[in-house]
């Protein structure tokens, strides 16, 4: 019923445009094309033949051999990620499209633009349980913002262009459009993207005028303020970011910031108080709990940030602004939400902030208490003479690269977090980890895509032992494609946050966290045709990071480091803000709700 | 739910919501797929295409939940990308809410002919007869349809339909 309508759409359209005559699977490398897509993440199979021999003879698109569909996912993250621009993935039908699940779950839950392309059966086989037959769109229905099955070919174009629409507007997410065989043989028409809009998706993005008044009205009046941002400011683009360091300019307020959204404001500046949550700063979790005005920029009040909702931040009044509407009043009550796009929105309160003739509030009682609170020092460590501890690796790790063009991808763990609290930026688009999925393998394909997008940057991925050997297979990738990509693991020779949990929550009782058998790294990267690094010692490590630097092609860093650190501060699972622990504060006490938690 | 203990509303209301979505493959699945991977609760469903010209169908939902609840799955559907529409004909004022059900009772003795009556009491019409058996068919808002079908519980019910809930809104606007 679907393709009467569209080809009526089309046969309007062509009424403007000369329609071309050509099979499926040329529409799709046409349509990419058309897109702007100049690279895309793959890995070939039956279902996608008749696509790979059209992208064989194609001019224009660089194709990047994966090994293994997750890493094409991670990589279309990555490339997304650091560059606004969507991230492309082609698989085959069945394993292959299975295989990207978790990087399609990764991209819905961070907010990533991808657009995944699977080849199917051909349609007279869907359903009979054909060979690699999966129910893709079925499977994926639930972890894309939105997908397709293709049954007519002069819907495909049409299709495609639509996915880019709704992958890269709104709040943005991954998208699948799964493409039967015979419709790749298939000729048709194909129609081109200019004027093509879709039938009901309408993502608002201007902010309503009163509310922009109200939210400003409330700012200049708050004793306590503290912005708290998110990915939605990074997701907004570079524009965005300025704009923000521009509302800090005329407000004066601390920022703190998700662990998705670092990088939106810099590091550097006197405003900033590092990240908040779980593993936030004493400074920035304590002025989100005694604030008397929460302004949320592009967050969602992730339960890794809130900690216990009945304590969360009682006192103060909340502005809530995020693109999708379902996030306003989901998990914590707002006094006001605005709907809009994150720069869009920050414009407009500048502009307000300005027009109403407000100038900077007198908030010295509130720094002056939140300056008491960074006088704790939250990530401050003990330093060892003969063991590398974890922050200093990262420490040195920021320190010799700074000035550098710098992009870092992560895995999940401490090591995730370490680099979170210790490695700044100052600029956006820099920072990719996977946030709300915690995909351990994250890092290592991101970083590929990363590289793909920027090839002289310097591209890391901190990662741990145990996370790094999940998507390992693509060091493989880096080499064919020269990607000179730098895997620097904290190699605790732990599942670390795993054996931190259950040092603080089981009673010491290691359960199968100890990363027993684990492969010599170094071999490991010779293996590959990488260069292998290791350090052991303090004293090491500056020389080994330098030469890490500076070698033009893939290197694996085995950083040994102090097996039993814990990341800290922590928000106990079921805890408050106010109730973080720090390392030198002894045992953590946890309530038994707060154990059923994750 | 955390959310509940934040606001201390744990109240669960019914509501009816109707949904406007593109008709087209797996737009019904997308909806209920949402209700449990959220895990809402879905009492009752109806579905069909309205306009066939506009490609458009009317899901109708039965839903329950505290207010707080409602309100996001007002926000999820709408954020459903082929959704045009969504309406809680519960919070507004004079939503018409109609259900049709098909009841059978059968059974001997007196019992069917006290079912006849009841019938007749309810505006229910009969639509099949045999010697020891009546098909009911009886259309109104879910609470007289709950009503009928306990009365003639104790009358020999057997067998229920019910097409779920349609909704509309009184007055000249469309949805
Ligand atoms: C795919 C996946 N499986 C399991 C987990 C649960 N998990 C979270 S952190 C972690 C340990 C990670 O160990 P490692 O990569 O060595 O990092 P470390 O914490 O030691 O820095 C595990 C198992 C996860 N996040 N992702
Ligand atoms: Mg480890």
């Amino acid at each position: 019923m679907m393709s009467e309508t569209k080809e009526k759409i089309a046969a309007s359209a062509a009424e403007t445009m000369p329609l071309e005559t050509m099979t499926g699977a040329q529409m799709v490398i046409r349509a990419l094309k058309d897109q702007g897509v100049s690279h895309i993440f793959g890995y070939p199979g039956g279902a996608v033949l008749p696509i790979y021999d059209a992208l064989f003879e194609a001019e224009g698109i660089e194709h990047v051999l994966v090994r293994h569909e997750q890493g094409a996912a991670h990589a279309a993250e990555g490339y997304a990620r650091s560059t606004g621009k969507p991230g492309v993935l082609l698989v085959t039908s069945g394993p292959g499209a299975t295989n990207a699940v978790t990087g399609l779950t990764d991209a819905l839950m961070d907010s990533i633009p991808i657009v995944m392309l699977s080849g199917q059966v051909p349609t007279h086989l869907i359903g009979t349980d054909a060979f690699q037959e999966c129910d893709t769109v079925g499977i994926t229905r639930p972890c894309t913002k939105n997908n397709w099955l293709v049954k007519h070919v002069n819907d495909l174009s049409r299709t495609i262009h639509e996915a880019f629409e709704i992958a890269t507007t709104g709040r943005p997410g991954p998208v699948v459009v799964d493409i039967p065989k015979d419709i790749q043989f298939q000729s048709g028409s194909y129609v081109g993207p200019r004027g093509l809009h879709h039938r009901t998706y309408r993502p608002r993005t201007d902010p309503d005028a009163a509310a922009i008044t109200q939210a400003v009205a409330m700012m200049a009046v708050a004793k306590r303020p503290v912005f708290y941002t998110g990915g939605g400011i990074i997701n907004s683009g570079p524009q965005a970011s300025q704009l923000l360091r521009e509302l800090v300019d005329l407000t004066g307020f601390p920022v703190t910031s998700t662990l998705m959204g670092l990088g939106a404001f810099p590091a550097s500046r006197p405003e900033w108080l590092g990240m908040l949550g779980m593993h936030g700063t004493w400074e920035a979790n304590h002025a989100m709990h005694d604030c008397d005005l929460m302004i949320c920029l592009g967050a969602r009040f992730d339960d890794r940030v809130t900690g216990r909702i009945a304590a969360f931040s009682p006192g103060s009044k909340k502005i809530h602004l995020d693109i999708d509407p379902s996030q306003i009043n989901k998990v914590v009550r707002t006094d006001l939400g605005i709907i809009a796009d994150a720069g869009k929105a920050i414009a407009a309160m500048i502009a307000a902030w300005k027009s109403g003739g407000h100038t900077k509030p007198d908030i010295s009682g509130w720094w002056d208490q939140i300056n008491r609170w960074r006088g704790r020092k939250s990530l401050a460590f003990k330093h060892s003479d003969t063991l590398i501890k974890p922050q200093y690796a990262i420490d040195r790790l920021y320190q010799l690269t700074r000035g550098r063009d710098v992009y870092v991808t992560t895995e999940v763990g401490q090591h995730q977090m370490w680099a979170a609290q210790r490695f700044h930026f100052e600029q956006p688009n820099r920072w990719m980890t996977s946030g709300g999925l915690g995909t351990m393998g994250y890092g290592l394909p991101a970083a590929v895509g990363v590289q793909v997008a920027h090839p002289d940057a310097l591209v890391i991925d901190i990662a741990g032992e145990a996370s790094v050997q999940m998507t390992m297979q693509e060091m493989s990738t880096a080499m064919q494609y020269e990607l000179p990509i730098k895997i620097f693991i904290l190699n605790n020779e732990y599942m670390g946050m795993v054996r931190q949990w259950q040092e603080l929550l089981h009673g010491g009782r290691y359960s199968h966290s100890y990363s027993e058998a684990l492969p010599d790294f170094v071999k490991m990267a010779e293996a590959f045709g990488c260069l292998g690094l290791r350090a052991e010692k303090p004293a090491e490590l500056d020389a080994s990071i330098l030469e890490m630097i500076n070698t033009r092609r893939p290197v694996l860093f085995d950083c040994r480091v102090d097996p039993m650190e814990n990341i800290f501060p922590m928000i106990p699972s079921g805890a408050a803000h106010n109730e973080m622990i720090l390392g030198d504060l002894g045992e953590a006490e946890v309530s038994a709700a707060g154990k059923t938690m994750v | 739910m955390l959310y509940e203990k934040d606001t201390g509303t744990t109240v669960r209301e019914s509501h009816t919501i109707t949904v406007l979505v593109d008709n087209e493959a797996g737009v019904l699945a997308r909806v209920i797929g949402l209700f449990s991977g959220r895990g809402y609760n879905i009492e009752s469903l109806t579905v069909a295409e309205v306009d066939p010209a506009a490609h458009t169908s009317r899901i109708t939902i039965v839903t329950s939940g505290t207010p707080q609840v409602i309100e996001q799955i007002e926000a999820q559907l709408a954020r459903l990308v082929p959704v045009h529409k969504v309406n809680n004909w519960t919070s507004q004022e004079g939503g018409i809410e109609r259900e049709m059900a098909l009841v059978k009772v059968a059974g001997s003795g007196d019992a069917p002919m006290k079912a006849l009556r009841l019938a007749d009491t309810f505006r229910a019409r009969t639509v099949d007869t045999t010697q020891s058996s009546f098909v009911f068919e009886i259309t109104g808002a879910p609470a007289k349809i709950n009503a009928f079908i306990e009365e003639l519980r104790p009358l020999g019910l057997i067998d229920v339909s019910r097409t779920g809930v349609a909704a509309m809104s009184r007055g000249p606007e469309a949805m």
